[in-house]
């Protein structure tokens, strides 16, 4: 038995982002419905964390922006970046009731930084005050499209039973989180880019994938990608001998080309000892796996590695076309990491206090755009409406099994590898793009499943497709910009000071932004 | 990954088997948890802090169980450290949320990085806080 519904405003993920959009729907008068892959509460790399904001106080904000601007590197938009910090700002205090914000040394509340678990606990249940009906394990599979072109609603398959659903929605939220590329990246498991794929299929386009390649360490064989004690480490060889590694924002490619060369181990024993103490308070999940492998955290030497983030603490996405976070498609909305950043990081990565913001900002303005969308317009429920998904659903060719778990880690080769992502070259991205590709033909032609099946099925094109546009953008962007770095052509070139497009599928498509589009570069 | 569930300490409430972002677990007879699809698991460990009866394992290793039993997790000691760190339910008291002080110690770290450096004659800029989890 298939479960329909109809609601003014659907929102796809419940993490940061969903559950703001979800709010503020609701807020609006909508009827929302959230539907969320996992559980909404603990769902997404923000439940794991601990996500400080961009919280700057408005006498200070000019010069926040200016130097945010200056380091963009011509990406970014001021506008935009002081549209989130004046929403930061008004925001995070109305979640007094929900979150129990914590008195700093000097008495005053401290609303900057919330700790993951609680602070998606408390959005759970705010949503829940708000009405706005959550259905947990309801991955959404493709989106459905009036023949205008609108969009419709959405599809899939509630995991308990395994039943179908469909939602009819007169505006919908994409909430789905960035493509961590099948990384361990704690948290982000469900983040397979599902709503790049959908989006893309129902006609969006995207912006600056070729920003996917920040990493963060952790102890090796585990995810616990928490890393603010990695701020004080130091960094041996396997002959333990100490290697000159500066901590600070540009770690990441000494990390990587010493665990290219071999294995890499660090030292903790610069952590002042009172930080020690207070650490399974500030970071719980972080001292869990040195407590239980008999790790002495602060005294041993220990042996890690780096997880990819993909897009997650990279930057692209689905691109917005207007203040609401519209995508190109009339009723899709995008929000957070499901978005490209760009507007408000540039080209360098807004992990932990911008992408917060962004989450927290672009999510009302879609939901509250959604919900003034389908309100003025309706739900258009029994009018015609056209499913738009195609890879891993309705296969090109005969349907038979494709080798899904190959897929992935394909996705996992060509996207994660240090020497192909962090130190990036012309011909080795081409490599990249056509293995990605010949992966992408088998899926389309052939991959189908059933139940979470099509689930997994749906996953593994999702990852592919994003590893593609990624490849894509960093083949043509032939320089070096924040964190894309070409080793075949280092330094920035003036005329690619622009954000750079992408989409399609069969063919993946790019096309560089008219610098003149883009208001005050930097 | 998620190793096992003490049978004798699950309560049969079900929380575990909703909050599971990756829905590894389902009601079992009586309507006790157990691991329908450990290969899912993510080791988010976010099962063991919505367990209120401290029944559940996750073994850091994120890639493939290592078979953990009852009796070895029950030996750990670590059952319910994460909800009592975290200062869930009767913890709440005892174990405040000190999250705040993040800022504070990313400021630390900067400052002995500086020191670092300035004892090695080199005057690189630092920004510590903002990229880092």
């Amino acid at each position: 038995m298939s479960l329909a519904l109809s609601a003014d405003v659907l929102v796809i993920g419940g993490g940061l982002a969903g559950t703001w959009a979800a709010i503020a729907a609701a807020r609006e008068g909508a009827d929302v419905v959230l539907a969320d892959k996992g559980h909404c509460g603990t769902s997404g790399v923000t439940a794991t964390a601990g996500p400080g904001h961009w919280w700057v106080p408005p006498e200070a904000r000019e010069g926040a922006v200016a130097d945010r601007l200056k380091r963009s590197l011509g990406l970014g938009d001021p506008d935009w970046m002081r549209r989130i910090l004046d929403l930061t700002w008004t925001s995070l205090p109305t979640l007094r009731g929900y979150y129990d914000f914590s008195v700093d040394d000097q008495g005053q509340p401290f609303y900057r930084g919330l700790r993951g678990p609680e602070y998606m606990r408390a959005m759970r249940r705010l949503a829940l005050d708000q009405g706005v009906r959550i259905l947990d394990h309801h991955p959404a599979l493709e989106l459905l499209r009036h023949g205008d072109g609108a969009i419709a609603g959405a599809a899939g398959t509630a995991l308990r039973g395994e039943r179908p659903w469909t939602i009819r929605a007169g505006a919908v939220v994409l909430a789905t989180g960035g493509c961590a590329f099948a990384s361990r990246l704690l948290g982000s498991a469900t983040n397979t880019g599902d709503g790049l794929l959908m989006g893309v299929e129902a006609g969006a386009d995207l912006s600056g994938m070729e920003f996917c390649n920040y990493y963060t360490p952790a102890m090796a064989g585990t995810n616990m990608a928490r890393s603010m004690a990695y701020s004080f480490a130091r960094w041996f060889d396997a002959d333990d001998r100490e290697l000159d590694i500066p901590n600070g924002p540009d770690v990441t490619p000494h990390l990587a080309r010493a665990l290219i060369a071999g294995p890499l181990f660090c030292r903790l024993d610069r952590v002042p000892e009172d930080i020690r103490r207070v650490m399974p308070q500030v970071q719980p999940n972080f001292v869990l796996p040195f407590d239980r492998k008999g790790i002495d955290a602060y005294g041993d030497r220990f042996e890690v590695t780096l997880h990819a983030e993909g897009t997650v603490r990279g930057i692209g996405g689905l691109r917005v076309t207007d203040e609401a976070c519209q995508t190109q498609v009339q009723g899709l909305f995008a929000a957070g990491d499901a978005a490209s950043r760009e507007l408000v990081t540039g080209a360098i990565s807004g992990g932990g206090a911008v992408n917060s913001s962004w989450a927290l900002s672009s999510g009302q303005w879609a939901g509250a755009g959604a919900a003034q969308l389908a309100l003025g317009q309706g739900v258009r429920a029994e009018e015609l409406a056209v499913a738009t998904g195609r890879t891993g659903l309705r296969p090109d060719r005969a349907q038979r099994p494709v080798d899904l778990r190959a897929a992935v880690q394909t996705v996992r080769d060509e996207l994660n590898d240090y020497e192909r992502n962090i130190f990036r070259r012309g011909p080795a991205l081409a490599e990249s793009a056509a293995r990605l590709d010949a992966v992408w033909v088998e899926l389309a032609a052939h991959a189908r499943g059933e139940g979470r099946g099509a689930v997994r099925t749906r996953e593994a094109a999702a990852l592919v497709a994003a590893g593609r546009w990624s490849k894509a953008c960093a083949l043509a962007r032939r320089e070096s910009r924040g964190m894309h770095r070409r080793e075949d052509a280092p330094g920035l070139d003036p005329r690619l000071a622009t954000r750079q497009r992408a989409g399609r599928l069969d063919k993946v498509w790019t096309a560089f932004e008219p610098a003149a589009a883009q208001a005050e570069v930097a | 990954m998620i190793e096992v569930v003490i049978d004798a300490r699950c309560n049969g409430c079900g929380d575990c088997v909703d909050a599971c972002p990756s829905d590894v677990l389902e009601a079992g007879p009586g309507g006790k948890a157990v691991i329908a699809r450990q290969a899912d698991c993510q080791t988010c460990l976010l099962c063991e802090l919505y367990c209120p009866a401290d029944a559940l394992f996750v073994w850091p290793d994120c890639e493939a169980p290592v078979g953990i039993t009852a009796q070895q997790a029950l030996a750990s000691g670590q059952l319910g450290a994460f909800r009592r760190d975290s200062g869930w339910g009767e913890h709440a008291a005892s174990f405040t949320n000190q999250h705040w002080r993040m800022g504070s110690i990313f400021e630390r770290a900067r400052l002995q990085a500086m020191e670092i450096a300035a004892a090695r004659n080199s005057t690189e800029p630092l920004q510590a806080e903002e990229n880092v989890r």
